[in-house]
């Protein structure tokens, strides 16, 4: 089962981990569906959720996993913070850790940052994004997702679409589909793919009709448009007429293919319009199932350092 | 008792009529099946449910309806074990509205009674029955809550160093019930998985 103190990112993870979370998940997944939709697992327990970035999708969805679970969640943005006013991150975590909390989700700009507060405190850490990074949660509920819609993972083709470079959830998603046993393709825009990707087992393609080619799963990401102001890409509109997925490319992939975007969308650009509502679309359950995901997550990382009692078998 | 590691108290006969006897007692009791479900505590309650629903149905005629109930989430304990330790949670199955209903809780074997204690809590979540009852396969004692079966395959006395195990053809291969010598607990007893 689940070794870790933290979870900071999918690399480390080994597969029967990763099978683990998801089998603990397929629990979770009931319990959002009863008419009280908590369960007192995690009472007296405080996890404080602790953003740098923006994000409002991730941040729901792991207030919702805590509440569910009966645990005290607190919420703490950057912005108008002690942040603001100059204080180091090292600070701001410790600080926080005096108030005597059990758990700490961040979400950070720098990578690395969750590894570091999981060194320097005692608390345990749950990696939110960090940087270009690990998104780990990310990671496993579109595992999740996948393996819940198709039964499993080995042997399938799952194809990734964008801004690689720059993305936590690409890199989170190659972890977590590799181990598990599918093989996986990238493609974006050379100015958007990283040197040296086959490196983490992966096809590289730049034509997204080659790479959606026999799929299984179409993840897309989303552009920044930020990036087109610094000459990644000409234009919003060749960006979305040569990489955007849309029906036509689609049609290159399985017939029950399955589409995802970790969001928010920016439609008709990354991805068409009826293509994100499609009947091929899993976008919302991808949503939905991130709350039982995160609680799994939670649930399992919940235990205590050092055994209270012993256990008779 | 000194002696003996392991022994066994039950068969598969004493198995088989131990469940037909809960079975006619259920029926008994409650006059009829009017409004009865059936839900097991996972893992070894659930086959015993359903072999107890199945003779119900025999004697009876009527197919009682049958759930399963994980109470992991549930647990007293959970804070005392370490992030390896973490229980593993297998699905809760209630297909069925509980409220007005008359729900047989069944469970392996009856001991502290904070199983039972957790379905109870895990229940009431679910809807309001009209009543709850137990059913168990072995009461062991030694209860630390105040908590009673309403009907019981067979009383065991046992000893803090003992344990019973209750092996069902659906999870173990094999009908059986044994009795095992096992090392005292040091910080109390904590309710196996």
């Amino acid at each position: 089962m689940f070794k870790g103190k933290d979870l900071l990112g999918l690399e480390t993870l080994e597969p029967e981990e990763i099978e683990g979370i998801l089998d603990t998940a397929e629990s979770f997944m009931e319990v959002l569906e009863r008419p009280i939709k908590k369960v007192p697992t995690l009472r007296g327990q405080t996890i404080v959720n602790l953003f740098f970035e923006a994000s409002t999708r991730t941040r729901v969805s792991f207030e919702l996993a805590e509440k569910r679970l009966s645990a005290d969640s607190v919420n703490f943005a950057s912005g108008g913070s002690s942040v603001s006013k100059g204080e180091t991150l090292k600070d701001t975590a410790r600080n926080i850790e005096a108030m005597s909390i059990d758990m700490l989700v961040v979400r950070h700009p720098a990578a690395g940052a969750p590894h570091y507060l999981a060194d320097c405190l005692d608390t345990r850490v749950i990696n939110a994004g960090d940087g270009s990074h690990e998104h780990p949660t990310q990671g496993l509920l579109d595992v999740f997702t996948v393996r819940r819609r198709l039964g499993g993972i080995r042997g399938l083709r799952v194809a990734i679409i964008g801004d690689i470079a720059h993305s936590r959830v690409a890199r989170s998603a190659i972890w977590g589909f590799r181990k598990l046993g599918a093989s996986v393709a990238v493609c974006g825009p050379t100015t958007l793919m990283p040197v040296e990707i086959e490196k983490m087992g992966v096809d590289a393609h730049w034509r997204v009709e080659e790479a959606v080619e026999g799929a299984d799963v179409v993840m897309v990401l989303r552009i920044q448009l930020e990036r087109q102001k610094n000459a990644l890409f000409p234009s919003v509109r060749e960006y979305a007429k040569v990489f955007g997925v849309d029906a036509a490319k689609l049609s290159r992939a399985k017939p029950e293919v399955l589409v995802m975007h970790p969001g928010p969308m920016n439609r008709g650009i990354e991805i068409a319009q009826d293509v994100a509502d499609g009947p091929y679309s899993v976008i919302l359950q991808q949503v939905t199932n991130g709350v039982a995901v995160r609680m799994a997550v939670l649930y399992l990382l919940s235990g205590v350092e050092e055994p209270k009692a012993e256990l008779v078998g | 008792m000194t002696g003996f590691d392991r022994a066994r108290i039950m068969d598969s006969d004493d198995i088989r009529r131990a469940v037909t006897r809960i079975a006619h007692e259920i029926v008994e009791k409650n006059h009829g099946t009017h409004g009865m479900v059936l839900v097991g505590i996972r893992k070894r309650g659930l086959p015993l449910a359903r072999r107890i629903a199945d003779t119900i149905e025999r004697i009876e005629g009527v197919r009682v309806p049958t759930g399963a109930l994980d109470i992991t989430l549930y647990r007293d304990d959970l804070q005392l074990r370490t992030v390896s330790q973490q229980p593993i949670v297998r699905p809760t199955e209630i297909p069925f509205n509980i409220d007005g209903k008359l729900v047989v809780l069944i469970d392996d074997v009856l001991y502290t009674g904070r199983t039972v204690r957790a379905a109870l809590d895990e229940l009431v979540d679910f809807g309001r029955p009209r009543a709850i009852q137990l059913a168990v396969l072995v009461d062991r004692g030694h209860r630390e809550l105040p908590i009673r079966a309403d009907f019981v395959g067979k009383n065991v006395p046992t000893a803090g160093n003992q344990a019973v195990q209750v092996k069902l053809s659906e999870e173990d291969g094999v009908d059986e019930v044994v009795i095992e010598q096992i090392a005292e607990a040091a910080g109390g007893k904590v309710p196996r998985d």
